[in-house]
């Protein structure tokens, strides 16, 4: 087999792991529960045979090995359970599909995500390489001290500071966020300008100093002095000698900060209160809504995982030494 | 055999020979070479620590002292009674920030000390043992790292519920990995330096090995870690106190009181001061946040700096 | 392509012109001055060797010659004339346009030298297309024409490999076809050979000086291996802390060098060890199998006897398994079959298993003395811990041996507060020593102590080790791959190869006449101080 094919299925399969090691985890979680938490659900005044049949209905009275081998085939069938919300003392279930629940909200999340990483990916490569280029100019400086700032402020601090400024002293944009499916697409942009603004910032700080590392760091190979001692243009060296060599240092980066951004996206769809699935899970959390904060919690880690994944493949698919091996 | 060679003199060849000086000397000469930036995060982390130790004596009232006007409006020109007026159930807002001082940076601190003790004492045993320790720890520790800590952090508190106790504990655990990565590598970078095989085959033991010929090379990336961890540990239990899921009223936090006057903030165009009450305690979260980055920053810059002349 | 050096002038007419060269480096938050007024002069078709120890500024300068200064270096005054240029007033752009078409660069490290990510051939020709010398195709075929007359293994193919595809003697060849690929006026060969094994240097050496014969090329070449520059230069120039020494025709230089500097540089050539036979032998290792993690088979089969009192030199290549028969001894390796005897016991294999008195009768000195001595102790704790740990010395007693170890060493009180940063090279190997006689050993294992110093200080520290073992009766294994070090320290012979011990015996009979053939190999691959030591060994081995 080819020595690149061998070494990407090999990450595949690592990753495969490590999301059955996650899912574990995750479904652990349930497990970890106290003994009185149907109860706490169900509320004081539920009658015992209630209280029961709640039990068996989350098979609390079977193994846990077969709690979770069907929990992962209703997973992988797209049934993430049934929200905890919406039962009561006597027995009425009004309690929705987790699915029902989140799969508006994920679209939402989605949606402000990859609005934020188009502007914020680019920006950050840019701001990155020409710093690394310009490496301790007073262009470099700036920036770096600009970034070194920003990514020491909360999300909360960045996303405040922005409604005072720009919908509340200038209203330019709207400080709530609560988007619906009905809006028009330039509408919904309209709404997340704030929201979108704030994660960008954020990220982009990240992602332009990591950046910078990564080039001043592949700028310092020798083979990079001997294409200049070769007279080959500052142009071409970049693009033809840096460029071949940077995917992978690259595309580490970005999936670090997207990965980033998935987390950040919490905070601020609270500021901004913002139907994603961030909301939805401190939601969850604080009303102890198991089933939701377990699917939340994989949806996410899933995410991290896949980027990271992908970040890996990329940076095995362009290395030479696997490309063309011995 | 020619006569230079003759004269030669082990002691006279040219070592990079410094002023011998004392710690303190060094430092003294460190601290005056510091930059600006330095500088400033070193005088406003010696403000946070002045504050968080003496807050009962500087606070002009009780921490949850209640008064009788919410949202009392600010009186910084003398004669009133709340600095930076009150809160939703009328609690004097300059105390809480200055037991806020208090109660977010001891956490925080308490959760990063104890995160160094578990993912440092790891790391350095994992470097030390390239066993099946090693390997277990390091693949546990892929997995814990492979779900975003926040959301780690938040599933766990669903279960746990949110007391300081267990905010500590999972926030610990969850950032040890970090710290057990990080010393595990700065310390297999040393472990494998042959001054380190000398001490095994004088026979000397681990507890040895570790503590004299280990930590005592791997102190400055440590050192800064502590400060960009605290860093990331606090930030994280703001938010998590934001979100509301972290340190729980009545015992005052910045990251709650931003929550709790968050509505404020839709005033700013008829009173100002009203709509900044939220932002400061935001804003004493990112100073405090961009000073210990600023000192990292230089620490840094310092210490790698230091390696360039050797 | 042609060859020739049309309308560039004849051989004998001045290229290369540097007069007064001044250049500061930045480290330390300010500005050294590395080279503090050279003057260079290079006529067409002439080669200059410029040698030097560690820090005297051969590499700056040489790349100087190109008007280039490395990152953090500043050509602070003199001028550059190159063929009527000046190159310290020229624009990047012109340099450019110079760079890879009249000045080529040869660098020390040709496996990170060349991008991974291209085809060695379109690295080689990059520069010459690049500045339109000559079409895609031609530059390729007469790429080809050059690995053949390099002695590369199929010429015709080896260039659509990638750089991590062949071997590190062969990246070094195309590295030089790759600097002639424009008929250059000028190449600066910066160390090329010093990262090769000796029997690789000599097919690197002959390659380059060939082509650069044929094609009437001048060179520089930068060396600390005096040897080397006396098979590749015209003449020589010796440069120290950044200033000219000498300068002198390679023979008239090798022969009657005028400065006590360039002499000294000779000397250690000159140390040699009478040999002395011995019958008490102290340690012995007995049919010695050993393997990394159970599968990849380093050593098989050795057997060495080190007689007591003597000095045992292992000499081989890299990968002949000279440092894994040190680690084994140590017990850092145990072995998979074998035995070690000690002082007449069997000394268990594994390092846990032997006891505080065994472990201090072997000790070992490292060749980076730099990593070998913890930065943050200072040079009293780093000797007084073996007088604690074995001898359980404290006090004034301490105090009063630790001194008389620093005498020993020709060192005094002076350095006992010093951190090892603080410390010259030779100095630092000096304290390693002292760190070991501490211990009271009756073997110290020496892992190629003199490789990383400069040739006067190894002299200094050969003749304190010999120095102290007739003084103490130490026992030394010396690991080396430096024949002049073997002649200088040595009473037996161990040589190895890929594993194996091919022979074994006394200094005398090692080194003369017959030899099994890779002992014959080895030692003709030596470089000797005769500048027509290639030519003959050429001739031998046709």
């Amino acid at each position: 087999m080819h020595p690149v094919l061998a070494t990407v299925l090999q990450r595949l399969g690592l990753g495969v792991v490590t999301l059955f090691f996650v899912s574990l985890i995750i479904f652990a979680a349930i497990a970890m529960l106290p003994g009185d938490f149907g109860e706490a659900v169900l509320g004081q005044a539920a009658l015992p045979e209630t209280v029961e049949a709640f039990r068996k209905e989350l098979g609390l009275d079977k193994p846990a090995w077969l709690r979770y081998i069907n929990w992962v085939a209703a997973v992988l069938q797209g049934d993430l359970g049934t929200s905890f919300s919406g039962r009561a003392a006597s027995g009425v279930d009004r309690s929705r599909d987790v699915v029902d629940l989140i799969a508006p909200r994920l679209w939402n999340t989605l949606f402000l995500a990859g609005i934020t990483a188009l502007i914020a990916v680019p920006l950050a490569l840019f701001l990155g390489i020409t710093t690394a280029l310009a490496r301790n100019s007073v262009y470099d400086r700036s920036v770096n001290a600009a970034t070194l700032t920003t990514i020491s402020f909360p999300e909360f601090f960045v996303a405040y500071v922005l409604i005072v400024l720009l919908a509340s002293i200038w209203p330019v944009f709207p400080s709530l966020a609560n988007v619906t499916p009905e809006m028009s697409f330039t509408e919904r942009l309209y709404k997340c300008a704030l929201p979108s603004l704030t994660l960008t910032l954020v990220i982009v700080a990240h992602m332009m100093r990591m950046t910078r590392a990564a080039i001043i760091n592949l700028l310092a190979s020798p083979y990079i002095e001997m294409a200049q001692l070769k007279g080959v243009s500052k142009a071409k060296v970049i693009v033809k000698h840096a460029l071949p060599n940077a995917w992978a240092p690259i595309a580490t980066v970005i999936a670090f900060n997207l990965a980033y951004l998935v987390v950040g996206v919490v905070v601020v769809e609270v500021v901004f209160v913002y139907p994603g699935i961030g909301q939805l899970m401190v939601d969850a959390v604080t009303s102890r809504d198991i089933p939701v904060v377990q699917a939340c919690a994989l949806i996410f880690a899933a995410t991290y995982i896949l980027l990271n994944l992908l970040a890996d493949i990329i940076g095995i698919v362009t290395n030479p030494r696997l490309l063309h091996p011995r | 055999m020619s006569e230079t060679v003759k004269s030669y003199s082990a002691a006279d060849e040219v070592g990079a020979i410094r002023m011998r000086r004392t710690r303190w000397q060094r430092m003294m000469i460190d601290l005056k070479k510091a930059p600006i930036s330095a500088w400033f995060g070193m005088i406003v982390i010696a403000i946070y620590a002045f504050t968080a130790l003496f807050a009962p004596l500087l606070a002009p009232y009780g921490e949850a002292q209640v008064f009788p006007t919410p949202f009392a409006p600010w009186s910084m020109t003398g004669g009133g009674e709340h600095v930076f007026g009150t809160d939703q159930i009328g609690r004097d807002v300059f105390s809480r920030l200055i037991y806020g001082a208090r109660n977010t940076i001891g956490i925080a601190l308490a959760t990063t000390l104890l995160s160094f003790i578990i993912g440092g004492g790891l790391g350095l045993v994992a470097a030390i043992n390239r066993s099946w320790l090693d390997q277990l720890l390091s693949r546990f520790v892929d997995v814990l790292m492979a779900i975003p800590s926040l959301i780690f952090a938040l599933m766990l508190l669903s279960i746990f519920g949110s007391t300081v106790g267990s905010l500590i504990m999972i926030i610990a655990v969850l950032d040890s990995t970090r710290v057990f990565r990080l010393t595990r590598s700065v310390a297999v970078n040393v472990v494998v330096m042959d001054y380190v095989e000398a001490a095994r085959l004088r026979g000397e033991g681990l507890g040895w090995v570790m503590r004299r010929e280990i930590l005592p090379n791997i102190m400055p990336p440590l050192v800064a870690e502590f400060g960009l961890r605290f860093s990331f540990v606090f930030l994280t239990i703001a938010a998590l106190s934001f979100l509301g899921l972290g340190i729980q009223p009545p015992t005052a936090d910045w990251g709650s009181m931003v929550r709790d006057n968050a509505s404020l903030i839709q005033f700013a165009q008829y009173d100002l001061t009203a709509a900044m009450t939220p932002l400061l305690p935001a804003g004493a979260i990112a100073l405090l946040t961009v000073a210990v980055n600023f000192v990292v920053d230089w620490f840094l810059h310092k210490t790698s700096g230091l390696r360039d002349d050797h | 392509m042609t060859t020739d050096t049309e309308n560039r002038g004849a051989k004998g007419d001045l290229l290369l012109e540097m007069r007064d060269i001044r250049i500061s480096g930045f480290s330390d938050e300010r500005w050294h001055e590395i080279i503090k007024g050279v003057d260079l002069t290079l006529r067409r078709g002439e080669v200059m060797g410029l040698i030097g120890e560690s820090g005297a500024g051969k590499s700056t300068l040489g790349k100087a010659a190109m008007g280039y200064a490395q990152p953090g270096c500043k050509i602070m005054s003199g001028s550059i004339m190159f063929d009527g240029i000046d190159l310290v007033a020229a624009s990047e752009a012109d340099k450019r346009a110079l760079w890879g078409s009249r000045i080529a660069y040869v660098a020390q490290s040709a496996a990170a030298s060349f991008n991974p990510a291209h085809r060695l051939i379109d690295q080689t020709v990059e520069a010459t297309v690049g500045h339109d010398i000559s079409s895609d195709s031609e530059a390729k075929s007469d790429a080809v024409e050059l690995y053949g007359s390099l002695q590369l293994p199929d010429p015709d193919t080896i260039g659509t490999r990638y750089p991590h595809q062949v071997s590190g003697g062969q990246l070094q060849r195309i590295m030089t076809a790759m600097a002639m690929s424009p008929r250059p006026d000028l190449i600066i060969f910066d160390e090329p050979t010093t990262a090769l094994d000796v029997t690789t240097q000599v097919e690197v050496l002959v390659a380059m000086r060939d082509i650069v014969e044929q094609f009437n090329t001048a060179a520089i070449y930068i060396t600390h291996d005096l040897a080397v520059v006396a098979q590749m230069a015209d003449f020589i120039k010796v440069l120290r802390y950044g200033e000219e020494v000498e300068e002198a025709e390679t023979r008239k230089m090798l022969a009657e060098p005028e400065q006590e500097y360039t002499k000294s540089l000779w000397s250690v050539r000159a140390l040699e060890k009478p040999e002395d036979k011995s019958s008490e032998i102290v340690l012995s290792i007995k049919n010695v199998d050993a393997a990394y993690g159970n599968t990849v088979k380093v050593l098989h089969d050795v057997s060495i006897d080190i007689p007591r009192g003597r000095t045992v030199s292992v000499v081989g290549e890299s990968g002949s398994g000279k440092s894994t028969t040190a680690r084994v001894i140590t017990g850092l390796l145990p072995p998979m079959s074998g035995s070690i005897e000690f002082n007449g016991e069997t000394l268990p294999g594994a390092l846990k298993d032997r006891t505080k008195d065994q472990l201090r009768r072997i000790q070992m000195i490292y060749q980076m003395a730099d990593t070998a001595m913890n930065p943050k102790q200072t040079v009293g704790e780093i000797i007084s811990r073996p007088l604690e740990f074995y001898h359980g010395l404290k006090g004034s007693q301490k105090h009063k041996r630790l001194v008389e170890l620093l005498e020993m060493i020709e060192l005094d009180e002076s350095f006992m507060d010093r951190l090892p940063g603080e410390l010259s090279g030779g100095q630092k190997q000096r304290i390693c020593i002292a760190r070991a006689l501490a211990a009271e050993p009756d073997v110290i294992i020496c892992d190629e102590v003199t490789s990383a110093l400069d040739q006067i200080v190894q002299e200094g520290i050969l003749k304190l080790l010999l120095r102290l073992q007739k003084e103490f009766g130490i026992t030394y294994l010396f690991i080396t791959h430096d024949i002049a070090v073997v002649t200088a320290i040595s009473d037996e012979i161990v040589v190895m190869f890929q594993g194996e011990v091919v022979e074994q015996g006394l200094k005398s009979e090692i080194l003369s006449p017959p030899h099994p053939d890779y002992t014959q190999l080895l030692l003709s691959s030596v470089p000797e101080m005769d500048p027509d030591w290639l030519d003959k060994l050429v001739d031998e081995r046709n």
